[in-house]
């Protein structure tokens, strides 16, 4: 069947459609994906990962026989068969608290990360799309500015760190804490985006065909602002759990005998000088802090490589093309970029 | 197109200029989240005072004061020096003042072991781009990446120190008697008291700690270097570099990584806030006495009480260090391209 013009798609349903797109969708994805080996491993230990985590919250007795809290009768033993990462002073089994709090610590940062990039993202938007000056959105996008600049100037583990103690101890402390030094990386990604997107032929034909300013925004703007969104986010996810554990770290973070969460379980060993004797306590949950970020970077990292337009050039073999007018900053997506000061401007390479 | 010294002095000028808003956002901010979002603040503060002590007495008087009045005073305090004191009555900004040169010499000996390891490795994988050589370039940075400071740290400290024989605790060993820091940065110290056993002992103990924290932010300066590699190794200069018949050694180092430098010193800069909140763990695990590890027990980490008026001043010290960083580098990215106008 010949697929429908743009303006004809009246014969293919909804369910038909979304079908198709989804087909299209992963057919890119698994485009994507086989051009790196890494990305391919980070992908599918992500959905290792997720399917995991999925299993502890229906069915936990189908990754380990015990319970987090379940006292098992051997004491500080090393990693066996039975205990994959042997057991602590109290005889609690560290693979399952490990597992049990996998769910949690990708809640909270998913939690973390995905509220960031709607807050953040959505700000960036309405300061990069409404940007004319001495307009009434020109004065709201700068001033959306300067708070970003400021806030992006504080090192965001610093500032959680110090908002987290006033807040005290939770997990919607440490969401707030998080979350408060996270959405200005957003915010300044989308606005970069918008930027660059919003002077493209096809916005300026939309807006003569007569579509209204918020309808451009949403469908044709944001539609193509989202993908280098979405690659962030994936890496960032990665991020927001090391800022998570290393708060927990702190002691900061949940209190961890009454709840795991991995950050929280390396303080509590550590500080009670485990790590030396029985050091597979802290390597438990390290690892499984490690592998989790590991696997979002690899794959975050892998799709950012194939966004980039510079590297993609390269890798499709299709080096000859003239020099690229871009800036370096304007479509890197540094995994901590932090900038106060305004990008500077970069001329035309000279050819 | 102006790049003449007075078109210089006025864009670093202009850059100075626009760090006053950016400094005074960052005050309001530390004040906000440590006065007005703690629910209880005396309380909180003075945890080992009874209610209604003279201290406590003084601190609530504080907080009954109109909130602009509070941050007039918080303000003139901060520019005044007077930075409060903690729990025991030990004034911060001397803490502050001597640990800040420790940190910036961990710091920097991370950002030179950056420099000289991270940007030839980005070279090498651009070099080797989608082959297997790059796939180990990128496994090397992206495990520094996923390694939580901490953990890295710790393994460092109790694992490699012993194995490599380096020491992992402190700024020197036991054989070197206290003697009078000048500048509170150890091995400029040693040096300055011209001993060079006490300077090769000073370098021993920075190289575990700034190892570690370059490891973990290696992955900014490798990848920007490899991005900007691949942009300009396929440019006409490089190849009539090679047509000339130059070594590729000499085309990639000499000739492509030239132009290529000149974005990853920006990204240098901006690696100034992961350094500066790497530092909050590694010193306190490596006994490095800098601001970091002093952040760390102010913020109460390990389980001590709370140091709200050091907490904020690092904080604060912190933002101020990334700004700095980031005019920094906006200043060379100005140097070192032809094509930004300065005026």
């Amino acid at each position: 069947m010949e697929p429908p013009s743009s303006s004809g798609s009246g014969n293919a349903g909804p369910p038909r459609r979304i079908l198709r797109t989804a087909f299209r969708s992963a057919r890119t994805l698994w485009g994507v994906l086989r051009a790196n080996p890494l990305t391919l491993v980070g992908f599918v230990l992500v959905v290792i990962i997720g399917l995991a985590a999925l299993t502890m919250v229906a069915a936990p007795h189908l990754l380990t026989q015990y319970n987090p809290r379940q006292l098992t009768g051997d004491y500080s033993a090393s990693p066996s068969w039975q205990h994959p990462l042997g057991t602590d002073t109290g005889g609690y089994d560290i693979f399952a608290e490990t597992l049990y709090a996998l769910p949690l610590d990708l809640a909270i940062a998913f939690a973390i990360a995905g509220a960031a990039m709607l807050g953040g993202g959505a700000l960036g938007l309405i300061a990069g799309y409404w940007d004319r000056p001495r307009s009434v959105g020109g004065a709201v996008s700068v001033v959306i500015l300067r708070i970003t600049d400021i806030f992006l100037a504080f090192p965001s583990l610093i500032l959680a760190l110090a908002i987290a103690v006033s807040l005290g101890r939770g997990a919607w402390q440490l969401i707030v804490a998080i979350l408060v030094t996270w959405w200005p990386y957003y915010t300044r990604l989308v606005r970069g985006e918008t930027l660059a997107v919003k002077h493209l032929p096809y916005v300026t034909a939309a807006r003569a065909a007569g579509v209204t300013e918020p309808r451009i925004v949403l469908r044709h703007v944001l539609r193509n602002v989202l993908e280098p969104v979405v690659v962030y986010f994936t890496l960032d996810v990665g991020t927001v759990l090391v800022t998570l554990s290393t708060i927990g770290f702190v002691g900061l973070g949940l209190n961890y005998p009454q709840t795991a969460e991995w950050g929280s379980m390396i303080s509590f060993y550590q500080t009670e000088g485990l790590i030396t004797a029985y050091p597979w306590t802290v390597f438990g949950p390290g690892l499984a802090i490690f592998v989790t970020v590991l696997a979002f970077s690899l794959l975050g990292d892998g799709l950012r490589d194939v966004l980039d337009p510079r590297s993609r050039r390269v890798l499709a073999g299709a080096g000859v093309g003239g020099p690229s007018s871009t800036s370096p900053q304007a479509t890197e997506l540094s995994a901590e970029p932090v900038g106060v000061v305004p990008v500077v401007p970069v001329a035309e390479p000279a050819a | 197109m102006g790049r003449s010294l007075s078109d210089l002095a006025i864009f670093i000028a202009k850059r100075l200029l626009q760090l006053i808003p950016v400094l005074l956002g960052i005050t309001i901010i530390t004040f906000f989240f440590t006065h007005i979002s703690v629910v209880n603040p005396c309380a909180a503060w003075y945890p080992h005072q009874p209610i209604g002590s003279p201290v406590t007495a003084h601190c609530e008087a504080q907080f009954h004061q109109p909130i602009q009045d509070q941050y007039y005073q918080y303000l003139t305090n901060l520019l005044h020096g007077n930075w409060g004191s903690s729990v025991s009555a030990v004034p911060v900004y001397p803490a502050i003042a001597d640990g800040l040169p420790a940190t910036l010499e961990l710091v920097f000996a991370s950002l030179f072991l950056m420099i000289v390891i991270g940007i030839p490795l980005g070279v090498i994988a651009a070099a080797a781009a989608g082959r297997w050589a790059d796939h180990f370039v990128r496994i090397f940075y992206l495990t520094g990446w996923a390694t939580p400071t901490y953990l890295g740290a710790v393994i460092a400290a109790i694992y490699v120190g012993p194995y490599l024989g380096l020491p992992s605790g402190g700024e020197y060993s036991a054989l070197v008697p206290p003697f009078h820091q000048y500048t509170h940065m150890s091995i400029l110290d040693a040096m300055i008291a011209l001993n060079l056993p006490w300077t090769l002992d000073a370098i021993r103990h920075l190289i575990l700690p700034a190892a570690v924290l370059a490891f973990i932010n290696m992955g900014i300066a490798t990848r920007m270097t490899r991005s900007s590699m691949l942009e300009v190794l396929p440019l006409d200069y490089v190849k009539g570099a090679r047509m000339k018949g130059l070594s590729e050694f000499w085309v990639l180092y000499k000739h492509a990584l030239r132009n290529a430098l000149i974005a990853t010193t920006t990204v240098l800069g901006l690696t100034a806030g992961g350094l500066l909140a790497g530092t909050v763990v590694i010193e306190e695990v490596f006994r490095w006495p800098g601001i970091g590890a002093y952040a760390y027990t102010a913020i109460g980490g390990g389980g001590a009480i709370p140091n709200f008026d050091g907490a904020i001043a690092v904080v604060a010290v912190f933002a101020v260090g990334v700004v700095v960083a980031n005019l920094i580098a906006d200043i060379l990215y100005g140097l070192l391209d032809p094509r930004v106008d300065w005026r």
